[in-house]
């Protein structure tokens, strides 16, 4: 071989086998992103069905319930808006707790029930999943701007 | 006062490092030899004065000095003595200390173990060290000064987070660090060779060592780190795909593409530009993991720092490292020259597959890693790369990699015949083929993955012993065979001790993903639940009182065919001063296989003697993955070990002469 189609050769093998390595790459990127939506997201009917996504707020006080096999857990996680109930078999992180904060990973099964495949640990005490964080915060400026709004009506129809 | 004394020996520190970064670099510029003569004490001096600042937080813990936020934040008076000391570098303040004690510890062994460098060598390494030393230092001074007070002090410390109360602690932090901070070697090595424009083979051959020692020690650090979330976060998993732990792995890749690299470059004089750039982008990737973890973009165990401002500092630093030496590299590259041409088929193109390989495997990490956050400050919504995007990609991208560990040390350099290697190879290929092809048929269930993936180890395997006899008796001129293998030169065996190590881990991968057996359940006391073999007999929990928690102590007998094995003690403690629950797994390790139980929850939480939910593991070879890591670094030490790297450069005396004459 010349030493010009040598050149030819491995710079042609290389972008072969690059292209293919992308095209791979950005497939199994693709298929594997996981989106996060608030549970009014989730009411509003923006989460894809039948595909796994992440949801994320606080754990409602006296929700968690046992299933009578021991180990499948009900909660209910709300961003202070809506709410939206989880089922996970399995145990969960240790810092998981009622009124704290927290992100599952799962698939929305026909019946409105969230069935989660992962619960997402925290870390420490204190630390609050920012997804969750976000989730609430969110809520929780849209209470503020709702009743704002509904303060300037009012203000309004009383002039 | 001990803690104003750190203080200011930081503050002294930076000084120094001020001016070993610069005058040393200009004296090598100008040949001023007193300038240049400056590099060496000015090392030993920062070494020292870091050390004090470290001894002064240390004392600090020792002597639960809660005057000090960061010891009142991170420490407490039960905390038992070990554990204080490795709440040194148990936040982000402390640790990124650690960072600065281990960057002038590196730049000390670079100043006192490198007499055959030249000395202009010497002066631009240790004045390029310097300047990333001058970096941190700033960063701790203006943004996170451990030693910063609380007045008035608090009456006791917060005590530090449960999950890091644990051995794995002690050692995983500073051996991590150790590779992440050793790369900045490799990379002030790189940048001289650019500025001088002395890019030989002597250069690599300085930069070996250093780069393989940085190696060893992020080899060590991610498996310690990995080891200890498999036991320690109860979740029996030993990789979870975590930004974390990607930020780890990065250097890592492109760390072990430039050790081959390397090798070509001192052996042949090629990739020298190739070669630069790896190192450039292996420090870079360490740093952009410490900005990654300290800087709060992440929030994971590791992720201290929310403060936006030291995002901001490290992000800074971060690209005016980047940007700086690749601005040099761009600007003297040009001047570096080929070195040694190779043919299509060499020992030099096994080893540049190998490079492409690892460097778009690191790719890919980066993509998975950076894309949500980028997305995220785009305002594109919140978004995670899930762990089967990782496990997808690499194992079409390392197969190749591992296939060719087998070829590339038969290969010629230069130029090599695919048929001699065939003919050399092939009833290697076929052992390793029947082998692959009848190994999991023992391991209950055959898999074409399983399969394949031992094939590529049971290849390494008998590629490597192959390598090593027909090297040996190539070499016997007339001596016994034992006597020509002693007498083989250390990195050689370096080198296939880590191959070795390679292929203990992916059998270790293999089975573990291909076979591991795990069930969560609800046992009431007296119940049994078998997994992979074994029946685990739940007899309950007893109260017990640690130093600073109170535990409830699983008692599980492990049974195999009717017989007791042992007992079985997970743990669910409560810290008492952070009020944090923490699950202690229990695991009995063999070689062949884990055994894992770990608690769940009582089932009614008025009632914790009564029934539980507990998960229990078979998890067969998962040793085997942190035994082929600790391989790997040890044949890295045998590499550093070689003789070879000890012999002195006779071009030491002619550039000292010539230095004289100008000055």
């Amino acid at each position: 071989m010349k030493p010009r189609h040598k050149r030819i050769a491995l710079i042609t093998g290389g972008l072969a086998v690059l292209g293919l390595v992308v095209a791979l790459v950005l497939n199994a990127f693709q298929s594997n992103l996981v989106f996060f939506f608030s549970p009014t997201q989730v009411a509003a009917g923006e989460a894809p069905r039948g595909k796994p996504f992440r949801i994320g707020g606080m754990v409602k006080d006296g929700t968690i319930k046992r299933e009578p096999d021991g180990v499948t857990l009900r909660f209910v996680v709300t961003d202070t808006e809506k709410e939206m109930t989880v089922a996970y078999k399995g145990i969960l992180p240790d810092l998981f707790k009622e009124g704290k904060g927290a992100v599952a990973q799962g698939r929305l099964g026909d019946d409105g029930v969230f069935v989660a495949s992962e619960v997402l640990a925290k870390h420490d005490e204190n630390y609050m999943p920012p997804e969750a964080a976000q989730a609430v915060g969110d809520a929780h400026a849209r209470a503020l701007a709702a009743k704002a709004a509904a303060a300037s009506t009012a203000k309004t129809v009383q002039q | 006062m001990i803690p104003e004394i750190g203080h200011f020996a930081l503050i002294v520190a930076l000084g120094v490092a001020l001016v070993q970064g610069t005058l040393p670099l200009l004296g090598a510029h100008w040949r001023r030899a007193r300038w240049i003569a400056l590099a060496q004490p000015a090392a030993i001096a920062q070494a020292v004065l870091v050390s004090v600042a470290f001894a002064c937080l240390a004392t600090a813990f020792v002597e639960n000095d809660f005057t000090v936020l960061y010891v009142a934040e991170h420490s407490n008076s039960l905390l038992p003595l070990p554990y204080r000391l490795a709440a040194v570098w148990g936040g982000h303040e402390g640790s990124l200390l650690l960072w600065v004690v281990m960057l002038v510890m590196w730049t000390l062994a670079v100043a006192l173990f490198s007499k055959q460098l030249p000395e202009l060598m010497r002066a631009r390494v240790l004045g390029v060290l310097a300047l990333v030393t001058a970096g941190f230092l700033l960063f701790i001074l203006l943004t996170s000064n451990p030693f910063e007070r609380l007045l008035p002090g608090a009456a006791d410390g917060r005590d530090l987070n449960p999950l890091l109360q644990d051995p794995g602690l002690i050692f995983h932090p500073p051996m991590l660090y150790m590779g992440y901070v050793g790369f900045s070697v490799a990379y002030a090595f790189a940048v001289s060779a650019l500025l001088s424009g002395q890019l030989d083979a002597a250069w690599a051959r300085w930069s070996r060592p250093w780069t393989t020692a940085a190696w060893v020690f992020l080899t060590l650090g991610i498996a310690l780190g990995s080891w200890w979330a498999y036991y320690e976060l109860g979740w029996g998993g030993w990789w979870f795909w975590d930004p974390v732990e990607n930020a780890s792995f990065m250097p890592w890749l492109i760390g072990t593409a430039l050790l081959h690299s390397l090798a070509v470059t001192e052996k042949r004089g090629s990739f020298k530009n190739w070669t630069v750039l790896l190192a450039i982008a292996a420090f870079s990737l360490s740093l952009l993991g410490t900005f990654l973890v300290r800087s709060g973009v992440l929030t994971s165990v590791h992720a201290f720092a929310t403060d936006p401002k030291r995002g901001v500092f490290i992000l800074a630093f971060l690209v005016t490292v980047i940007g700086s030496s690749l601005a040099l590299f761009a600007w003297r590259a040009p001047k570096v020259g080929l070195g040694g041409r190779f043919s299509l088929f060499s020992r030099e193109t096994l080893l540049l597959t190998n490079n492409v390989l690892l460097v778009v495997a690191c790719g890919t990490v980066l993509l998975g890693t950076l894309y949500p956050l980028l997305v995220d400050a785009l305002g594109g919504g919140k978004l995670s790369v899930g762990p089967p995007y990782f496990d997808s990609v690499f194992a079409p991208l390392l197969m190749p990699a591992l296939f060719l560990i087998g070829v590339a040390p038969f290969a010629r350099w230069k130029e090599a015949s695919v048929g001699e290697l065939a003919r050399t190879l092939r009833w290697a290929f076929a052992a390793a083929a029947i082998f692959g092809l009848v190994a999991p048929f023992f391991s209950g269930q055959w898999k074409p993955l399983v399969a394949l993936s031992l094939l590529l180890a049971a290849w390494i395997v008998v590629a490597t012993a192959l390598n090593i006899v027909r090297r040996v008796q190539s070499t016997r001129a007339g001596r016994s065979f034992a006597a020509a293998a002693r007498r083989q030169p250390l990195g050689f065996y370096g080198m296939h001790a880590a191959h070795l190590g390679v292929a203990v881990f992916v059998v270790g991968v293999t089975m573990v993903n291909g076979y591991q057996a795990e069930k969560d359940v609800r046992m009431e006391i007296g119940d049994t639940v078998s997994v992979g073999g074994y029946t685990f007999r739940f007899n309950g929990v007893r109260a017990e009182q640690g130093p600073n928690y109170r535990a409830l102590v699983g008692d599980i007998d492990l049974i195999k065919d009717g017989r007791v094995l042992r007992k079985m003690n997970p743990e669910k403690r409560n810290y008492v001063s952070s009020a944090m629950p923490m699950t202690e797994a229990a695991i009995d390790t063999g070689f062949l296989r884990d055994v894992y139980v770990s608690l769940g929850e009582p089932i009614d939480k008025a009632r914790p003697q009564g029934a539980w939910a507990v998960r229990v593991y078979h998890k067969p070879f998962v040793d085997w993955i942190w035994g082929g890591c600790v391989l790997m670094a040890l044949g890295g030490l045998l590499a550093i070990s070689d003789r070879r790297y000890r012999a002195r450069a006779r071009a030491t005396a002619s550039v000292g002469a010539g230095l004289v004459q100008k000055a």
